[in-house]
């Protein structure tokens, strides 16, 4: 059999943890091949390695049967492999162009051909439809256009063999459906694939085989159609999964949240992004916005926050105005708030792991004494909180954000806003990047933020949780709420249907 | 004895900063190596003995040249802190030298024209200069915070109006002008050496040395201890999820930009409230607050840090003077320094280089934190 990649026998030990185990994969020309496994199982960190981030320790790796040494990026560039990853790696202030012909500029007479660079790029977003504008900037276009930038970029260097590291966590249901074609049709062409996702229907749809890594070591290697979701769940948490909720009834109380006739303007321009929004979050339900990316949801959010500043309306959370109040204030009005970006708002990267927990009240008598922090306290805390809401790291409360697994900072964040315990929490996809086990557990977690008589107001793009963790739906599109809906009478397509805009209904 | 290298780096490998102080030294092991090079090609009969006496230097003569090491490095420690304080939190000061020369002036005027304080005289021009060095300090970061202007660009443009400004204060408040320069400030004015004098006999120290390490330790536990320099920092690393948490940004970075002047100035009055110590009206930028750029990225902008390399200044300056006894300029002394500051800038470099050999002897991985992000 041709394999075109062959990892053997990989080890790779972080200070405190073995991240991969002995690990053996193995890759096949044309297939699309999953790598499945728990948040920090080190599915990363194996891809890593092929891309030449990290060193293995021990192991070697063979490209088309030949012992390579891959040391660093270009090395593996140079073997036609790439890699989008978990995290974009993208120049905030360079535009999209210049991000993707970034280290590998082609000059003509030493200037670079930017024109017919800018060309290629969009002749190739259209091809993938993956629809950027080449010019805009990095720090201007959502999180779900930046990564398709780094799927442009792979393709821009034609790369053979290509590493996507969980490319859907925030795409939306369409732009999945697409990419999904997209990648059949890159294997038709000769291309081959490792795709990391925790989504199992995606690799029911797309994968031929599936690699299974649990802690650290490679559980198995199965063909996805002889196997069930059901048993690539339980191979991979290495017990059984529950897919369907506990959830009783909502028994909605009074108005936590008002917000009346809402209007934001985008961040640079005068465009309105929101418009004369209405609604009310009660206690004791989910109410969640659903609609395609960049409708303004993010903007909705910001502004409720005070991230952003409104032109018109009012919010009211407990019969209190916060639209004048500053970010801190409306947060210690009884705001909790899981951000968009968990890189970018959520963390401190270069801050350990407590001290990223304290994030939101380090300045509160709880954690220190006359301005001094109470390093107890703040150990004490990040014990009990990587003890309930299961926070894997090498090295514990001292382990750097930095060093962490995606899924595991997601659950730091997680933690630390449901933990303050607030009348409201806002949660903007909390399960992005979630494998099925925690996702699960952050779903009760919510449900029973919901029972304790807290409003939940959640922002997905993903259609499966918009239907079963919310008790009421809000639709945005452009800018307007357009339809209130109920998530028991009604099912995805119609959802769909006011999530494109086409059907409209009212909202009280 | 491979072992006990093999352990001994290994334990290196489990402590956090051990790669960047190792970094540090390797800087300074490399600038050493290429001022040894300039002086064997400059003067080569020398170089050898010329080198050792920079090695050597305070050892050769004693207590009263350990005295002038401190002495040299005093106001490096201060600016080398500012610089480090504003890294720290997500600043360049480049405008040290301004706010150091601003001090320098209150000091020198308080100095001269106040004796009616007696002996609080010192004291309050160090408090004086220490408040306009802050205020000179905050402009730029009032500019930053409101006006979206790059504290590089115009702390450098202030270090030029703080050095024609002071000329010209000088010319018309404090001028000597046989000399061009200042007047000699009041003998109550001079910084006391207390108990120091007869510990290093016959050196300049005076207790400025204290007040620098006293500044140090502030620092250290402001930034590493307390709610304040938490939010700094956080401010520092990641200014959008400083904002997220509700910090307030702008003041932040006021308070920074203040607090590092402020420290630039007192190094200001400690280098300048001493006898025999003029203002000259040259126009000539002075040149400690570059020195402190240095300083800082060498003791990896850590209080601590900066203490030690700012005493190892001292240090090299001192074997500099000693140089002139060899056929030699003390400027090599100035390229080594400038050596130096290469390597240290190019520290995170040197730390992948120092990681990678560890990881080859021990088989340890290490994490390599980039430290703030200055932008
Ligand atoms: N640079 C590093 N330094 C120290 N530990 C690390 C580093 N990178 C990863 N780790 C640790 O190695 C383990 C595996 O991490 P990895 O990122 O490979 O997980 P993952 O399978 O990709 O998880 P996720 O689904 O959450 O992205 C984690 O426990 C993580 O904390
Ligand atoms: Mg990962």
């Amino acid at each position: 059999m041709d394999y075109v990649i062959e990892m053997i026998d990989i080890t790779k030990e972080f200070p405190g943890i073995k991240a991969n185990d002995c690990v053996n994969f193995k890759l096949k020309k044309q297939e699309i091949h999953a790598l499945l496994g728990e948040n920090g199982a080190g599915k990363s960190t194996l891809m890593s390695v092929l891309f030449g981030l990290y060193q293995a320790d021990e192991g070697h790796i063979r490209v088309n049967g030949n012992d390579v040494h891959i040391r660093n990026p270009n090395d593996a560039n140079d073997l036609n492999i790439g890699m989008v990853h978990q995290h974009f790696k993208l120049v905030h202030n360079f535009t999209v162009t210049e991000n993707i012909i970034l280290g590998s500029e082609d000059t003509k007479y030493g200037l670079l051909t930017y024109k017919e660079a800018r060309e290629k790029i969009k002749e190739l977003s259209e091809r993938y439809k993956l629809r950027v504008n080449p010019d805009a900037k990095i720090e201007d276009i959502s999180v779900g256009q930046q990564q398709r930038v780094e799927i442009l970029k792979m393709l821009y260097r034609q790369a053979e063999i290509l590493i996507f590291d969980e490319p859907t966590a925030s795409l939306t249901p369409q732009e999945i459906e697409e990419l999904m074609k997209i990648l059949k049709g890159l294997t038709k062409e000769g291309k081959s694939i490792v795709l990391i996702t925790h989504k199992l229907n995606e690799i029911r749809e797309v994968a031929d085989r599936c690699t299974i890594l649990r802690k650290g070591k490679s559980i198995s290697t199965v063909e996805v159609k002889g196997t069930t979701n059901e048993e690539l769940a339980e191979m991979m948490v290495g017990r059984k999964v529950v897919f369907e909720l506990e959830k009783t009834k909502a028994k909605p109380k009074e108005t936590v949240l008002q917000v009346s006739n809402l209007t934001i303007k985008e961040k640079e321009g005068n465009k309105e992004v929101v418009r004369n929004v209405n609604f009310k979050a009660r206690r004791g339900e989910i109410l969640c916005i659903a609609g395609i990316e960049g409708n303004g949801q993010t903007e909705l959010i910001y502004g409720l926050v005070g991230m952003l500043p409104i032109k018109e309306g009012s919010i009211l959370l407990n019969d209190k105005e916060l639209s004048t109040l500053s970010i801190r204030k409306r947060s210690l009005s009884g705001v909790s708030h899981i951000p968009e970006d968990r890189q970018r708002h959520g963390l401190v990267l270069d801050f350990t792991l407590e001290n990223n927990l304290i994030l939101q009240n380090y300045f509160t008598s709880k954690y220190h004494h006359r301005g001094f922090l109470k390093f107890d306290t703040i150990r004490d805390n990040a014990e009990k909180m990587i003890d309930r809401f299961d926070i894997r790291s090498s090295r514990g409360p001292v382990s750097l954000a930095r060093s962490m697994s995606g899924g595991n900072q997601q659950k730091l964040i997680l933690g630390r806003e449901i933990d303050r315990n607030n009348d409201l929490l806002i949660a903007v996809q909390p399960t992005r990047g979630l494998d099925v086990g925690a996702i699960e557990f952050i779903h009760q977690q919510l449900i029973d933020q919901r029972d304790q008589g807290k409003a939940v107001l959640l922002v997905s793009l993903e259609l499966d949780e918009v239907m079963n963790l919310s008790d009421r739906i809000l639709v945005m599109y452009e800018g307007e709420l357009v339809g209130e809906l109920d998530p028991s009478k009604i099912d995805e397509k119609e959802l769909g249907l006011y999530m494109a805009g086409s059907k409209r209904g009212e909202v009280s | 004895m491979k072992n006990l290298w093999k352990n001994t780096l290994t334990l290196i490998a489990k402590r956090s900063n051990s790669i960047q102080v190792l970094s540090s030294l390797l800087a300074i092991v490399f600038g050493l190596l290429f001022g040894l090079i300039v002086m064997l090609i400059v003067n080569p009969a020398d170089a050898f003995p010329g080198f050792f006496t920079i090695l050597t230097g305070p050892f050769q003569a004693g207590m009263r040249s350990f005295g002038n090491m401190f002495y040299r490095a005093t106001p490096i420690i201060f600016t080398g802190l500012s610089v480090a304080f504003a890294f720290r939190t997500g600043l360049f000061n480049i405008g040290a030298t301004g706010q150091f020369t601003i001090g320098a002036f209150i000091a020198v005027y308080i100095g001269v024209h106040w004796g009616f304080l007696g002996p609080f005289h010192w004291a309050v021009a160090i408090f004086f200069a220490l408040v306009g060095g802050g205020l000179w300090g905050a402009l730029p970061g009032l500019l930053k915070a409101f006006r979206n202007v790059h504290e590089v660009v115009s702390s450098i443009m202030l270090n030029y109006v703080a050095m024609y400004l002071m000329i010209l204060l000088v010319r018309r408040t404090v001028f000597f002008g046989d000399h061009a320069r200042s007047l000699a400030i009041q003998d109550s004015a001079e910084l006391p050496k207390w108990f120091l004098g007869s510990i290093f006999p016959g050196s300049s120290i005076n207790i400025g040395i204290f007040i620098a390490i006293l500044f140090v330790a502030v620092i250290h536990i402001v930034l590493n201890k307390t709610t304040f320099g938490y939010e700094l920092q956080s401010v520092g690393f990641n200014k959008d999820a400083a904002k997220y948490a509700g910090m307030n940004e702008k003041r932040n970075i006021v308070l920074s930009m203040l607090i590092a002047g402020a420290i630039a100035g007192a190094g200001g009055a400690t280098f300048f409230l001493v006898g025999g110590r003029y203002l000259h009206v040259n126009a000539v930028l002075m040149p400690q607050g570059f020195t402190g750029i240095a300083v800082a990225l060498l003791g990896l902008s850590a209080p601590i840090g900066v203490l030690l390399a700012g005493i190892f200044y001292g240090f090299l300056e001192l074997g500099g003077l000693f140089l002139q006894g060899f056929d030699f300029t003390s400027e090599i002394i100035d390229i080594i320094i400038a050596v130096i500051i290469y390597f240290s800038a190019l520290s995170l470099f040197l730390q992948k280089f120092v990681a990678s050999y560890i990881k080859k002897v021990t088989e340890t991985d290490i994490e390599i934190s980039e430290g703030a992000d200055i932008k």
